[in-house]
Order: structure tokens, then C-alpha cells, then sequence
């Protein structure tokens, strides 16, 4: 190696060094020790004991275990794909060019920024079966009231409400992403006499498409990590009936409140192997659908 | 020539026809939008201005049937008891305590970091920003519980209210940061720092006095996003701090909400301090977060 280079790899290191630590010590030890506790009992009070792969097998047979992860399937499954379309209309509806354009789009951004505590605590009291607006619409028209947050059924859905609600990030990914989109493009479509749906259908869609592959992804990484709202309301338990019981509050409730480190340990294993599985085979199986300029 | 005079006629009358077809549309089209857009305000800002109303409301006024938008009195009680039936302000300042040293470690630790990967030619950098790249993706609740075992070994637990665990990591880097200023610094023209560096600089002159200076977007952003996330953090304060007179607002306003659950008004009105702080933020700032945001998103 060249003397200069070295030199180079010296400062460049110095520079890296914080990071350098912070990598090895809150990232890449945790990481590992975590993989060796989840093949042990460890309640913090004795040391680990080595129990082979009794944590997951437990798993296998834990009526709770099963039920955070079918709730965190149902966000991913439905929830994911409802906030996509549903910021993706609103992207579309911002990108018009109405007077005050503007300040329609902060207002719309702005439940983004409001802390995820506070966004829960509001939609328990919008939801409110007895003095919640959203009920007092609905008799207003003359519809059912359902019990919201109290009925177990629809506790999901009222959760994936707040999901759109708070959507804004993912909007502002898509409303530069159609801003983006070349206005010749459209041109072409309506001198061939296409109109509304074709342009969307055969320009828009097909342009957007590595940006709705990115929120694709972030949006199931997020559904899975899934935690202060369902906690704020549900609670370390998920009430009502474990309907709100999502994967990274088992996670918690085992670590923090039952003290069984192995056990969660086991589960943040699951998880950490779950993303990478949905993020690889998203990637691939996606690679005909997105379209890059590049 | 009558007939042909007719036969301009029909087609002139035909071409007007035609002409108001689409003035109607484009009418209807231009309807629909303002529809769709005033729609769209609604649904985001009903629930927001419903929590502001509800936070100005008398407990009578409050249980009212049926919806009324207009408090009547403006009942201005609740923001008083959200400020004595908790220690809202002392909340207040223990957030602040753990957000500044988060902000600081956040922008130091992350521009060191990222001026190496993106302005300084060395063997090992591609691979370096490959390890950052795949960090981003490490999901916390991975780390989360041996990072607890660490701090708990360090005897970190019980020094300084449990505010250690939420400061210390910040000073040491984060993979999301690192990336977002690294993408920026490289955005700029290489020549500027090798002029720099023929004149004799330093790395760390040209890297506080050339480049910082000129990545002030960039910072800016990185500040936002360390703020807010801080500020509204909730699972590490939930895990870290036991002692009640040491909790965060998020901490705070989730046992006001256990233990005075019914009392609307109030919970209301913390609800809207602990808001005012991040919607002003993301008033003021729109620029820098949405250009963090399309950043990541459009060059991820």
C-alpha cells in the first residue's frame, strides 16, 4: 500500500471511529448475543442456560405467540396495501393544480408529524362509541355504529384507519414521484385519444412503480415493528381479547414484563429472519412489474 | 352557394357542439378536483381540529349528544388541570433533556462518518457504505433486548434516571443519517475539497469549515428528523425510565391517560401541547423534512 493511501485510510478511519463503535457495539453485538440467547433460558436474575431450540418450539404451541402473529399479518396483508393505494389517490388529488394547492397539501401531511401517542389517544376518543364523531356521522346517515377499539372484530380495522390517517410519509414519496413523471408522456396518451384511466393505467402507474416498490417494503418493515399505538391502546396485552396483540408487544411483554429474555430473544430472531425473507422475495418477484430509467 | 352556405352552418354549428362538449367537461373535471381535494382536507384535519374543539370544552359540553364544533364557554380550565394533574412541565423538560445531547451526538457523530465514505479516497470505503446500507435495513426489536442486557451490566439502569441508554448511543452514529448526509456530501463537486486539500487543509478543516458550512439542508434535516423521532419517542423511554418524576412526555401523557382516562377535556389539551412543538417544527421546516423524505424514497 502506498504511503498516501495509508495516510488516507488513517484519517479516514479517525473520522469513522464513533460509528466504528457505535456499529460494533449497539449493532453488531447485540445482533449476535441475541441469536445465542434465543437458544437459552435467561430470566436476568441466573445466567443463560443453554435449552437447544425449546424457545422456538415453545413458540410453535403459544396461543399468544400465534395470535400477535396472525395481527401482524393482518396489518401487513391488508393495512399495507390500503395505505399504498390510499396515499397514492391522495398523491394524485395533491398533484392538481387547484388555487392554495399548497396549503391543502401541508394540512394533509400534518398528522404525519403528530407523535404516534398522541394520534392513538385521539382516535380512542374519535372513536369513541358513545361520544365519538365517527359514530355520530354514522347515525347522522343512519348506519350501524360499530364499538370501534371495544368490539374485538373491529379493532384492526380502526387501527389501520389511524394507519391512513398518519400516512403523509408515503404521500409526499408518491406526490414528487408523479411530479417527476414527464409531462410529454401524457401528451402522447391524449393526442392517441386516451383519457383519464389509460394515462393512469399505462403512464402513471408504470412510472411510479420502483417508488410504490419502496413503500412497499418500508410500509411491511414498519407493520411488523408495529408497537407504540397498539400499546397505547391495547396495552401490553392487546385488549380487547388479544386483538390488538402485535408482534413486537409479545416481543416486549416477554422481555420486559415476564423477564424472559430467551423466549423474546427467539422472536426478534423470527422477525429480523421475516423481514429479510419479505424484503428478498419482494425484490425479486417484483424485478417484471417496477420500471427503472436506469 | 346556399347550400354550401348551409353546410358551413351545420359544420360551425357542429364545431360549437363540439367546443361546449368540452367546456363542460373540463368544467366538470375542474369540480370534481376542487371535490376531491376538499374531501381529502377534511379527512385530515377533522380529527385534528375535533382534539383542539374537545380541548376547549366543559366537561357538560363535552358528554353533549349529537356534534358541535363551536365550545360553549371556550372552557380554557382543561389546559390548567393538563398542567397540574400531571408535571406536564417538568415532562417537558426531561424530553428536552434527552432530545439536545441526541440532536448534537446525532450531526457530530453522523457528518464524521459520512464526510469519510463520501469526500476521502480509502481502501475499505465501498465496503463501509455497503455495511451502512445493510444496517438500515436491521430491524431495532433485533437488538433491542442484549442492548438492554449491555446497559444493565454497565449499571446504566439506575445512574441519571435511565437517561444514559437514550443519550449515548446518538454520539456513536446511526445507519439512516450517515446515509442521508453521505448522499449529499457526495453530491457536491470533488474539485472544491481538492482545491482545499492542495492549499494544505486539513481533512478535518475542510470537512468543518468547507463542507459543513455548505450542507446546511442536509444538517438541517438530520437535526428535524433527530428531533421529532426523539421528542416522540416511546419504546425506549417505556423500557429505560421507571421513575415517574423522570418521564418523558410520551411516558407522561400515556399514564394520564390510564389513570384519568375519562377526563377527555384535559387529556385533550396535553394532547395539543405535546403536538403544538412538532406541527410548528414541520411548518417552519416543511422544506428540509420533505426533502429528506424524497431523498431517501426517490435515490434509496
Amino acid at each position: 500500500m502506498r504511503p498516501f493511501t495509508r495516510r488516507a485510510l488513517t484519517i479516514a478511519l479517525l473520522f469513522q471511529l464513533p460509528w466504528i463503535i457505535g456499529f460494533g457495539v449497539f449493532l453488531l453485538y447485540p445482533a449476535a448475543a441475541s441469536f445465542y440467547y434465543s437458544f437459552t433460558r435467561y430470566n436476568i436474575i441466573n445466567t443463560p442456560r443453554w435449552i437447544g431450540l425449546a424457545n422456538y418450539q415453545n413458540l410453535l404451541g403459544d396461543q399468544f405467540f400465534i395470535a400477535a402473529v396472525g395481527n401482524t399479518a393482518y396489518i401487513m396483508l391488508i393495512g399495507v396495501p390500503a395505505s399504498i393505494v390510499f396515499s397514492f389517490a391522495v398523491a394524485m388529488i395533491l398533484n392538481t393544480e387547484v388555487k392554495g394547492i399548497a396549503i391543502w397539501r401541508t394540512l394533509c401531511f400534518l398528522p404525519a408529524v403528530m407523535p404516534p401517542l398522541v394520534a392513538a389517544i385521539l382516535w380512542v376518543w374519535v372513536f369513541n362509541p358513545q361520544f365519538g364523531i365517527a359514530n355520530a356521522f354514522l347515525s347522522f346517515l343512519h348506519l350501524p355504529q360499530p364499538g370501534w377499539f371495544t368490539d374485538p372484530i373491529w379493532a384492526k380495522p380502526t387501527m389501520i384507519l389511524l394507519n391512513l390517517w398518519q400516512v403523509g410519509v408515503t404521500t409526499i414519496i408518491y406526490l414528487a414521484a408523479l411530479q417527476g413523471v414527464p409531462k410529454e408522456l401524457y401528451e402522447a396518451v391524449e393526442i392517441d385519444g386516451g383519457g383519464f384511466w389509460r394515462r393512469l393505467w399505462h403512464i402513471t402507474i408504470p412510472m411510479v412503480s420502483p417508488v410504490t416498490l419502496f413503500n412497499l417494503i418500508t410500509g411491511i418493515i414498519a407493520a411488523l415493528q408495529f408497537f407504540t399505538q397498539a400499546y397505547t391502546i391495547g396495552g401490553a396485552t392487546g385488549n380487547p381479547q388479544s386483538s390488538l396483540l402485535f408482534y413486537v408487544t409479545y416481543i416486549y411483554t416477554s422481555a420486559f414484563q415476564n423477564f424472559d429474555m430467551g423466549y423474546a430473544s427467539a422472536m426478534s430472531w423470527l422477525l429480523f429472519v421475516a423481514i429479510m425473507l419479505c424484503t428478498i422475495v419482494l425484490l425479486l418477484a417484483t424485478r417484471r412489474f417496477t420500471y427503472y430509467e436506469r | 352557394m346556399a347550400v354550401t352556405d348551409a353546410g358551413q352552418t351545420a359544420t360551425a354549428q357542429a364545431a360549437a357542439l363540439a367546443h361546449r362538449r368540452v367546456v363542460a367537461r373540463r368544467r366538470a373535471a375542474w369540480i370534481l378536483t376542487y371535490l376531491l381535494v376538499l374531501v381529502a382536507v377534511a379527512l385530515f384535519v377533522i380529527p385534528f381540529l375535533w382534539m383542539l374543539v374537545t380541548s376547549l370544552k366543559t366537561p357538560d359540553d363535552l358528554l353533549a349528544p349529537g356534534v358541535n364544533w363551536i365550545p360553549r364557554p371556550i372552557y380554557l380550565q382543561n389546559y390548567v388541570d393538563a398542567l397540574t394533574m400531571v408535571p406536564y412541565m417538568q415532562y417537558l423538560f426531561n424530553t428536552l433533556v434527552i432530545c439536545v445531547p441526541n440532536v448534537i451526538g446525532t450531526l457530530l457523530s453522523c457528518s464524521l462518518a459520512a464526510y469519510a465514505l463520501a469526500c476521502i479516497r480509502w481502501p475499505g470505503r465501498g465496503a463501509s457504505f455497503a455495511v451502512v446500507l445493510a444496517t438500515m435495513m436491521l430491524p431495532y426489536p433485533v437488538t433491542i433486548i442484549p442492548l438492554y442486557l449491555v446497559f444493565r451490566a454497565l449499571g446504566w439502569l439506575n445512574i441519571a434516571g435511565g437517561y444514559l441508554p437514550l443519550i449515548v448511543p446518538a454520539f456513536f452514529g446511526a445507519p439512516f443519517f450517515i446515509f442521508l448526509l453521505r448522499q449529499f456530501f457526495a453530491s457536491m463537486p470533488a474539485e472544491l475539497s481538492e482545491a482545499a486539500r492542495v492549499d494544505g487543509a486539513s481533512e478535518f478543516r475542510i470537512y468543518a469549515q468547507l463542507i459543513l458550512p455548505l450542507s446546511k439542508p442536509a444538517l438541517a434535516t438530520t437535526m428535524l428528523f433527530t428531533f421529532l423521532y426523539t421528542y416522540t419517542d416511546f419504546l425506549n423511554p417505556l423500557i429505560y425510565i421507571s421513575d415517574p418524576d423522570r418521564y418523558t412526555l410520551s411516558l407522561g401523557l400515556l399514564g394520564f391517560f390510564g389513570s384519568h382516562g375519562a377526563a377527555w377535556g384535559p387529556l385533550m389539551a396535553a394532547s395539543v401541547m405535546f403536538t403544538i412543538p412538532t406541527s410548528l417544527l414541520f411548518l417552519l421546516a416543511q422544506r428540509s423534512y420533505i426533502q429528506g423524505i424524497v431523498t431517501t424514497g426517490l435515490k434509496g
